[in-house]
């Protein structure tokens, strides 16, 4: 809406937008719900002799997409959220399967429940706004002369005012004139009652809950795996590298010890051996402190993490840090392997020669994108990295999301809920 | 030499009390903290600073910073920085204001007393120390799209790389065990073949190699 009209005007035009729409509804948008609420109770009540199975779940689908278009129009029409919490529909399964999971999912009969219940008060509530708005200008209409075609055959009711003739239709047109201020008045927040009582009915609340529990206890074994699979392979390189390591070491200082007399120029051969060894040692130490938390990010954070990792990449990386401040040890930590990995990814495929690499901190939200110039294509598929960085995301609630057209560029964004200090 | 040294693990510390005082070292205070340290490289006006990155009381990189804001307020004060590992950011914001007597080494470099003795000395001088883990990531990121440094000798790179590291051209030569003469000559082919200006002063060559190799990321 432009700044630069009146409020008056801005109001009309909002008027105008909510008899419009609840128009649309009424004529498009509920018989649908009539449609499938009779397809859906002759579809559930044909189950037995069999032919149900087949035309239930597609039935059901359909009931989700009006529910889900429903939920959008609130949403962009007058900023009411319906959350969705529909359990996935076994896809490939055999048609009792589906059939049955869909009956089990309570958000299934929220929508029946939600259909009736949109054939009726539904409907009401989205037709008011259109009927305030339109009929005050028939009976203008009427008062302007329409009643002469209206009321050729023994007279027509506009309202409670019977109109026969001019004088009738004058007081067709007086009613009109009061009517007319409702309509300014109430049209829009009628229009938001109708979503509103969609919102109470379709609104899940208790299913809500549900899901997110799903997701948490989903996201935690996620957590639990990994960390253990973490703890196994520290263990083991810490078993087959530096501690096998200092076992060599403890052994040839106790030959060099032994040598010191018998053979000076042996013993001072194998000190020097065993000098490198110790160097190694510190090296893969290094290394493995590196993959459990990179000294860089405990000392400076997130920014200047990814800046030293920029570093280390054999393409030009340019990095852009807006962080106020630092996020917690753990969000840090994912956030920074989340990075390892995509730039990984993007070195290895895509045959970029640049990578953009963006770290930025608002409401609430670090979001993260990595830009390559490179062939695109890629995907989040089962096993793959990405697939690794989405889940561990996961565990904080993080999202995932690749544009990554043929022919590039890839785009990776996350974005994870946290706060900074 | 008078030395101020900062490292919080006591066997560390302790080893490299033993270590410098073994060459002749004088140390004037050996702390554990950054803010111990501040104080020190304030009043005692060391001749060098061997300090490690990671220092109490945040155990970030308290070490580091507390040796970049005594060189703000002394330019050019020797500062030799040890670490557990080591990031080209660090030795960027090291090298940062041009002016030498800088060294990034990792604290395994401790073990070749010699070197590391070598090290200190060539800092406090207004030379420079760099890792050669350093060195070798600035040019692996290099060295892939950087048409100059494909055209030196496999020889050239070396000396290139111990020439990065701070290296004379006497030590360089003692270690690739060839003649200063030959070294002269390396060094004049790499500058010509990098385009850089060459430079008799030995830090301000070494200054000009490291610029090369990090311009531009």
């Amino acid at each position: 809406m432009t700044t630069d009209m009146n409020p008056a005007r801005a109001r009309a035009r909002e008027v105008l937008l909510a008899a419009v729409r609840g128009l649309a509804l009424t004529l498009a948008v509920v018989p649908f719900s009539v449609l499938l609420f009779v397809l859906t109770l002759v579809s559930v009540s044909l189950i037995p002799i069999g032919v149900g199975v087949f035309t239930t779940p597609p039935i059901l689908a359909a009931v989700r997409t009006l529910a889900d278009k429903r939920r959008e129009l609130a949403a962009e029409w007058c900023g009411v959220r319906i959350p969705s919490a529909y359990r996935p529909i076994p896809e490939g399964a055999n048609p009792w399967t589906r059939t049955y999971a869909l009956l089990r999912d309570p958000a299934t009969w929220r929508d029946v429940r939600w259909l009736q219940v949109d054939m009726t008060a539904g409907y009401i509530t989205a037709l008011l706004p259109a009927v305030l708005l339109f009929y005050p200008l028939e009976g203008f209409a009427v008062a302007a002369g329409l009643w002469r075609p209206l009321s050729r055959w023994g007279g027509y009711w506009y309202g409670f005012v019977h109109v026969t003739d001019q004088a009738s239709a004058l007081g067709a047109g007086a009613l009109a004139l009061v009517l007319l201020p409702l309509a300014y008045r109430y049209a829009p927040s009628l229009l938001t009652a109708h979503f509103r009582l969609t919102r109470a009915v379709l609104g899940a609340s208790q299913a809500e809950l549900a899901e997110r529990v799903r997701v948490l206890t989903e996201t935690r074994q996620d957590a639990v795996d990994t960390s253990a699979a973490e703890l196994r392979r520290i263990e083991r390189d810490l078993h087959d590298g530096a501690q096998a390591r200092l076992v060599a070491m403890g052994m040839d200082l106790g030959t060099i010890e032994m040598l010191l007399d018998k053979d000076p120029a042996k013993a001072k051969q194998l000190l020097a051996q065993t000098r490198q060894s110790s160097v190694d040692a510190l090296a893969e130490l290094r290394d493995l402190v590196r993959g459990i938390h990179p000294p860089v990010l405990a000392e400076r954070g997130l920014g200047d993490a990814v800046r030293a990792l920029a570093l280390r990449l054999p393409l030009p990386t340019e990095v852009n840090v807006e962080l106020a401040g630092r996020a917690d040890a753990p969000v840090e930590s994912a956030a920074y392997f989340a990075v390892s990995e995509v730039l990984t990814n993007a070195v290895k495929h895509s045959g970029a020669d640049r990578i953009w690499i963006d770290l930025h901190h608002s409401a609430d939200n670090l979001r993260i994108t990595v830009t390559d110039n490179g062939k695109g294509g890629a995907v989040i598929a089962a096993g793959s990295g990405l697939a690794g960085v989405e889940r561990r995301l996961g565990t904080f609630d993080g999202v995932l999301a690749v544009s990554s057209p043929a022919g590039g560029p890839t785009m990776v964004t996350m974005e994870i809920p946290c706060a900074l200090s | 030499m008078r030395v101020v040294l900062a490292e919080d693990l006591f066997l560390l510390r302790d080893g490299l009390v033993r270590l410098l005082e073994a060459y002749d070292f004088e140390i004037a205070a050996a702390v554990e903290s950054g803010p111990e340290l501040a104080q020190a490289l304030a009043e005692l006006e060391p001749d060098v600073a061997v300090v490690d990155v990671r220092l109490p009381p945040t155990h970030t990189d308290e070490g580091l910073q507390c040796a970049l804001q005594a060189r703000r307020d002394r330019p050019g004060l020797p500062v030799l920085v040890l670490s557990q590992h080591v990031e080209q950011l660090y030795a960027r914001e090291l090298l940062a204001d041009g002016s030498g007597g800088v060294g990034y080494l990792l604290k395994d470099r401790v073990f070749d007393a010699e070197q590391f003795v070598d090290a200190v000395r060539r800092v406090a001088a207004g030379g420079t120390a760099m890792d050669p883990q350093v060195i070798q990531q600035l040019l692996s990121r290099r060295a892939a799209d950087d048409r100059p440094l494909g055209r030196l000798t496999p020889r050239e790179r070396e000396v290139l790389e111990l020439m990065a590291q701070g290296r004379s051209n006497a030590a360089i030569a003692g270690q690739l065990v060839v003649t200063e003469r030959a070294i002269a000559k390396h060094t004049s082919n790499i500058f010509t073949k990098l385009d850089l200006e060459v430079s008799d002063d030995d830090n301000r060559r070494v200054l000009a190699v490291l610029a090369y190799l990090d311009q531009g990321r």
